[in-house]
């Protein structure tokens, strides 16, 4: 723990770290800079991941466990609450950290395992299940027979930029980002650089906004630099609703003084005097934190009126969002700010000509922010020499579904598809085989397998149909059944189409329709119901190249990309439901057919019991039968049968 | 900066700033639109402007999408006819069929898309929208099942009238336009205008209906069938049946009233004259004791209904005066058709108005006695089209019919109530005449005419300057609000009309209505100011005798129960 109290601790930051230029500290400081970093520590200091993820996996009761824990065995130690390290399958995650020792994580952290655990950590021995590896640092004494960390297929193939300190430090501390470097880039800038430099070292490193469309960050800064005007704003766009990806999250419980730099920096360089972050409203633990971080900055004096003596002021504000999947639309959230109702508006004007209340206004995802620090720091060459020729840097990526190692990893741009799902994400959690990986949202497209050779970047996603987006990645298997999963997103996104324009209000429930059509029991089969199910899938193409085409914004334009990726893959799997009636993963209630084996049946009576059609009929003791005709297929007889004598095609 | 662009193979000139669609207008290729308006700033939402542009992922709108110096356009290929074809035919998709039974039938823009596209099959076969009708309103009907959501509603409800009665709930295919609570439409800040009605392309706004009033009244032997016009309804008839609007029309028009079985016709400028005489004596009052200034008109009723929801601070400065359109039942009913041996009671007034709030008023004002209402049955100007098209009247073989009752006799300043400004200068000539004793020279006052929405000017009566405003168009009146509630004293009278330009342009008038024959509407009213003999209230010999034979002089304490109304702040709203 640091010798120092909290204003000497602050001003020792403020004055001897962040305003260092040099970087060269004399014995004394750099001691006490180990201190607060706790890469040295005099008591042990425990790690506990309290992201979301953590919480949810039962982080807050490993937290009091380790409480109950060192009162009962009157111990002094620190324990330190971080956000999620990528790794969220492998919460609750306890790193451990004695005094002279490397820091060594323990993975499934729950409860019951406090006390066995830190018993025998602290006397120096471990417990061989449930380690995760140990952190490398040159000064601390290595446990013997543990993985580094950075070997773990999940973290090996990783390049940490963003997600540097994320689930390393406290993000309820601005302490520990400062004591790391944290916002020297803020102080170089707003005291060397004009706002013009900033926007020219921006688009010199050629950085893209990592929200969705991948417009060149630098260009939309300058936009709104060039714009006259004695009001400008910088929103930040935290409004994250895609399922299967939590990567705005994981920035700001993992290193929120990160984005507000970056937020900071960017204001500055489109000479915004206000900036909003637009957080969605269940997102509380983001919420809390980045409203901490907000007062911590402001205490320091790194935000609000006259920054370093530069002059150059800046407000921020949180702003909740209700919750609208079409707010993540820049036009839209800047809508839904002015208490209008969170619709697109055309483009142009865009909004770095006219946004907010009319004035100039930037949207910048948090990532994109959150990359800015680094290239401050490190100059735009640096930025430029990681990843491909058209996507430069770094990408976040979020691994979901059936993956083995879930969570979020960041990897240069330019890695193969193949080497994140197999490699990083360990492939199908019980080995059964891949059959196709998600990506991109509710937007993106399903990929089999043997299209995943395709890199992570703008311009090859965009080739085989998908784009970068929020990029998240599910893994799916072959219980997964494409028609079913087409038309979840497509349920998705004709519930969150704002309505305003028809292609996408119309064209959505239209093709939600079809779908449903298409996996529905039909009361009498014909022939004729046959080719209106194939008309159906005729239209859906047609119907998907107009919404696609005609749509206003990014929502409609890329609403039938799920569909059209699976008929394009999947082809085959549509037909099957067309034609055969039949749906390969049982997962389309309405086309199984259950039947009883008449061998296996004793008789019991259990399922005609439960049957809420009466479907099932015959006497006790006697085999029982399924009338095909009543029967809904909703398989509750399946799941209550305990002789498995009933089977579906 | 002009330059050229492609369009469809052509160099086309084209301006920096301009939009396509501004391009395209004026080169004469028509790009079919339903959420675009005039004068409004594109939303983009309907997507049926689409173009293509080479070197441009997807199709753009050309409502709001500006020309730029690369631009090569095609208007009409085969992709864009594709997505404009597809999107009409979603949109018919879950439209209920019913353009037989549709009151806009023929005139629908929908229906004309649908043709004008080519489309002859129900491609997507769905369950069609049904959904409860708001009948709730006296005025206005609204059915959201024919709404296809083009938003035109909601934005001159906000933007022009200014009180945002309607706006978008819910979202994706579930979107409807709705009131606050989705409540009906007479407990929301509606005023009544009916200028939705004017801009839905569908049927999905509509007046409600009293035709069948009316017919049954025509044909109860029991009832005396009367009938009042407003000023602009003969020219607007005119429009319809191409007929040229000449003195002539008038007359043609009694003629047709006779045929269907009006027994009495009134022109509702007789009332106006007489709402004239009365606001002129009431404004000459205040103006004498120098309180409750500026004097607000009342003839509106939208603006009445405004100003009792929103100004009630203000509701002491409007004119106590009753509309024309009450005036007119109240003397017809009191004294008029006694003198040709009626009760009251058997007496049916039916009045066509451009206007839908008219609806509403002649509903909330009822005789003491028995309940009935002075007005019994209000038809706007399309239902008396539909109702003389029902009749089978035709025009051509009309003989002109002479004005018959002497009551129809008017001034030409009654006439003018029907635009903007024009109920001001009828009553600046007879409050010029009641403070001098002279006439106003020149009588005509050009300051107050024209189409604008906000007409100001200052009038020399004597020694005194009047200083007088017509504004038209609630939300321009809402400025003028502000500034008074803040303290502005130079004005002495407000004339407000809800409607922009004032009735000519009402709710109740013609869809489809243009500046064209907004501007011949007006032209007609002000060419009868022309050509009339009689061009003030006070020398209207019907006025004079009336006010001698029963009301004594106006604004007496004797004619207040009958042409003023009860105070109008005690109202319940």
């Amino acid at each position: 723990m640091s010798v120092l109290d909290s204003i000497q601790t602050k001003d020792f930051l403020i004055e001897k770290i962040l305003k260092n230029y040099s970087g060269i500290f004399d014995k004394g400081t750099g001691e006490q800079l180990a201190l607060i970093k706790r890469e040295k520590v005099i008591h042990p200091v425990l790690y506990l991941g309290m992201g979301t993820c953590g919480i949810v996996s039962g982080a807050d009761k490993t937290y009091m466990a380790i409480q109950k824990y060192l009162n009962d065995n009157n111990l002094e130690a620190e324990v330190v609450k971080t956000g999620c390290l990528g790794f969220c399958s492998a919460e609750p995650l306890l790193d451990i950290q004695l005094p002279g020792k490397a820091r060594i994580s323990y993975q499934h952290v729950t409860q019951e395992k406090v006390e066995d655990l830190l018993n025998a950590v602290f006397h120096h021995t471990l417990i061989p299940e449930n380690i995760l590896g140990q952190h490398r640092f040159a000064s601390h004494e290595e446990w013997p027979g543990v993985d580094f960390i950075d070997q773990h297929p999940f973290f090996a193939q990783q390049h940490r930029n963003v997600l540097h300190n994320t689930g390393l430090i406290s993000p309820w501390s601005i302490d520990d980002y400062l004591a790391r470097g944290g916002y020297k880039s803020l102080f170089k800038t707003v005291l060397n650089y004009t706002p013009d430099k900033v926007c020219e070292i921006i688009e010199q490193s050629e950085l893209r906004g990592r929200g969705g469309g991948g417009y060149a960050t630098g260009k939309k800064w300058r936009n709104a630099l060039d714009t006259g005007s004695d009001q400008k704003f910088l929103v930040c766009n935290a409004e994250e609703s895609d399922p299967g990806v939590f990567l705005n999250r994981a920035f700001i419980e993992g290193d929120p003084h990160r984005v507000l730099e970056g937020i900071a920096i960017a204001s500055y360089a489109i000479g915004a005097n206000s900036a909003y972050i637009h957080i969605r409203y269940n997102h509380e633990q983001s919420l809390m934190i980045m409203e901490n971080a907000i007062a911590q900055a402001k205490e320091y004096g790194i935000l609000g009126e006259n920054i370093f003596a530069s002059g150059f002021n800046l407000n921020l504000f949180i702003r909740k969002g209700a919750g609208a999947f079409v707010c993540g639309e820049e036009t839209s959230l800047i809508a839904s700010m002015e208490s209008q109702r969170g619709t697109p508006q055309t483009k142009p004007p865009y909004p770095t000509e006219k946004g907010l209340f009319g004035h100039p206004t930037v949207v910048n995802n948090v990532e994109t922010l959150a990359n800015v620090p680094a290239i401050l720091e490190n100059g735009p060459t640096w930025f430029r020499s990681i990843g491909t020729n058209g996507s430069k840097g770094t990408k976040v990526i979020s691994l979901a579904g059936k993956a083995t190692r879930k969570g979020f990893v960041e990897v240069p741009m330019g890695i193969p598809i193949s080497n994140i799902v197999f490699d990083i994400a360990g492939g199908i959690s019980d080995g059964k085989p891949l059959k196709a990986v998600q990506i991109g949202g509710p937007f993106g497209i399903c990929i089999p397998p043997k299209g995943l050779s395709a890199e992570i970047g703008y311009e090859s996603l965009q080739e085989i149909g998908a784009s970068l987006g929020l990029c998240g990645l599910t893994l799916l298997d072959e219980d997964i059944c494409m028609v079913s999963l087409s038309k979840y997103f497509m349920k998705l996104l004709h519930k969150e189409s704002c309505g305003k324009c028809i292609p996408c209000r119309e064209g959505t429930h239209r093709m939600l329709e079809i779908l449903e059509g298409i996996t529905k029991r039909p009361k009498e089969e014909s022939s004729h119901e046959t080719l209106e199910r194939f008309k159906g899938v005729v239209q859906l193409e047609n119907l998907a190249e107009v919404i696609h085409d005609t749509s206003l914004c990014g929502l409609g334009k890329n609403a039938p990309n799920p569909v059209l990726s699976s008929l394009k893959w999947f082809r085959d799997e549509f037909e099957e439901h067309i034609f055969d009636r039949k749906c390969r993963a049982g997962v389309c209630n309405d086309l199984r057919s259950f039947f009883i084996d008449v061998d296996i049946c004793n008789g019991c009576n259990v399922c005609q019991k439960k049957c809420p059609e009466t479907a099932i009929i015959g006497a006790i003791r006697m085999p029982h039968f399924i009338v095909e005709s009543k029967c809904t297929g909703c398989g509750i007889c399946f799941d209550s049968c305990k002789f498995n004598a009933i089977y579906y095609k | 900066m002009q330059f050229d662009i492609e369009i469809n193979g052509e160099q086309v000139t084209a301006k920096k700033g301009e939009t396509i669609k501004n391009v395209l207008d004026r080169i004469g290729i028509k790009v079919p639109t339903l959420c675009n308006m005039n004068g409004f700033t594109p939303t983009g939402s309907c997507r049926l402007c689409v173009v293509e542009v080479d070197g441009l992922q997807g199709l753009v709108p050309s409502c709001s999408h500006q020309v730029e110096e690369w631009m090569k356009i095609k208007t009409h290929s085969p992709r864009v006819l594709k997505a404009r074809k597809t999107i009409v035919e979603l949109l018919l998709a879950r439209h209920p069929d019913e353009c037989l039974y549709c009151n806009r039938n023929k005139n629908c823009e929908l229906q004309s898309l649908a043709e004008e596209l080519d489309i002859r099959e129900r491609k997507h076969q769905t369950k069609r929208l049904s959904i409860q009708i708001d009948r709730a309103c006296s005025s206005i009907e609204r059915d959201p099942a024919k709404c296809i959501l083009c938003g035109r509603c909601i934005r001159i409800c906000d933007e022009v009238i200014g009180v945002a009665a309607i706006d978008i709930m819910g979202r994706g295919s579930d979107s409807r336009i709705g009131t606050s609570y989705n409540k009906g439409l007479n407990v929301s800040s509606c005023v009544k205008c009916g200028q939705c009605i004017m801009v839905c392309p569908t049927a999905a706004l509509s007046e409600r209906s009293n035709i069948q009033t009316v017919l049954d009244a025509l044909h109860n032997p029991e009832l005396f069938p009367v009938i009042q016009f407003s000023p602009t309804v003969p020219a607007s008839i005119a429009e319809d049946f191409n007929l040229k609007t000449s003195k002539d029309i008038l007359n043609l028009f009694r003629a047709a009233l006779k045929k269907m079985g009006f027994r009495q016709i009134f022109d509702t400028s007789m009332a106006a004259d007489l709402t004239i005489m009365e606001e002129a004596a009431e404004f000459i009052d205040r103006w004498n004791k120098q309180s409750v200034l500026p004097m607000f008109t009342s003839c509106c009723p939208s603006w009445v209904r405004y100003a009792e929801e929103e100004k009630r601070k203000l509701l002491p400065n409007l004119s106590s005066t009753r509309s024309p359109q009450q005036m007119m039942g109240r003397v017809v009913k009191n004294y008029i058709t006694s003198s040709a041996g009626q009760k009251p009671s058997s007496v049916f007034v039916v009045s066509v108005m451009p206007c839908t709030s008219k609806k509403h008023e002649a509903e909330g004002d009822v005789m003491k006695d028995n309940n009935t209402r002075y007005v019994d049955a209000v038809l706007t100007t399309r239902e008396l089209v539909r109702l003389i098209r029902l009749m089978g009247i035709d025009f051509s073989c009309l003989e002109p019919e002479p004005n018959d009752t002497a009551f129809s006799l008017r001034s030409s300043a009654g006439k003018l109530f029907g635009v903007s400004g024009g109920h001001l200068e009828g009553l600046i000539r007879t409050i010029h005449y009641m403070m001098t004793g002279q006439e106003i020279n020149p009588i005509k006052i050009n300051d107050l005419r024209g189409l604008k929405t906000k007409k100001e000017t200052h009038i020399k009566i004597g020694k005194q300057v009047l200083k007088v405003m017509a504004v038209s168009g609630l939300a321009n009146v809402k400025s003028v609000l502000d500034e008074i509630e803040s303290g502005r004293k130079d004005v002495h009278i407000v004339e407000v009309m809800t409607c922009p330009f004032g009735c000519i342009n009402g709710g109740g008038q013609r869809i489809g209505s243009d500046e064209k024959s907004l501007k011949s509407r007006m032209k007609a009213i002000y060419d009868v100011d022309e050509e009339e003999m009689i061009k003030v209230a006070h020398k209207n010999p019907i006025i004079t005798d009336l006010y001698d034979k029963f009301l004594g002089h106006p604004n007496s304490d004797q004619n207040k129960d009958l042409l003023h109304q009860v105070p109008i702040t005690e109202k319940t709203v």
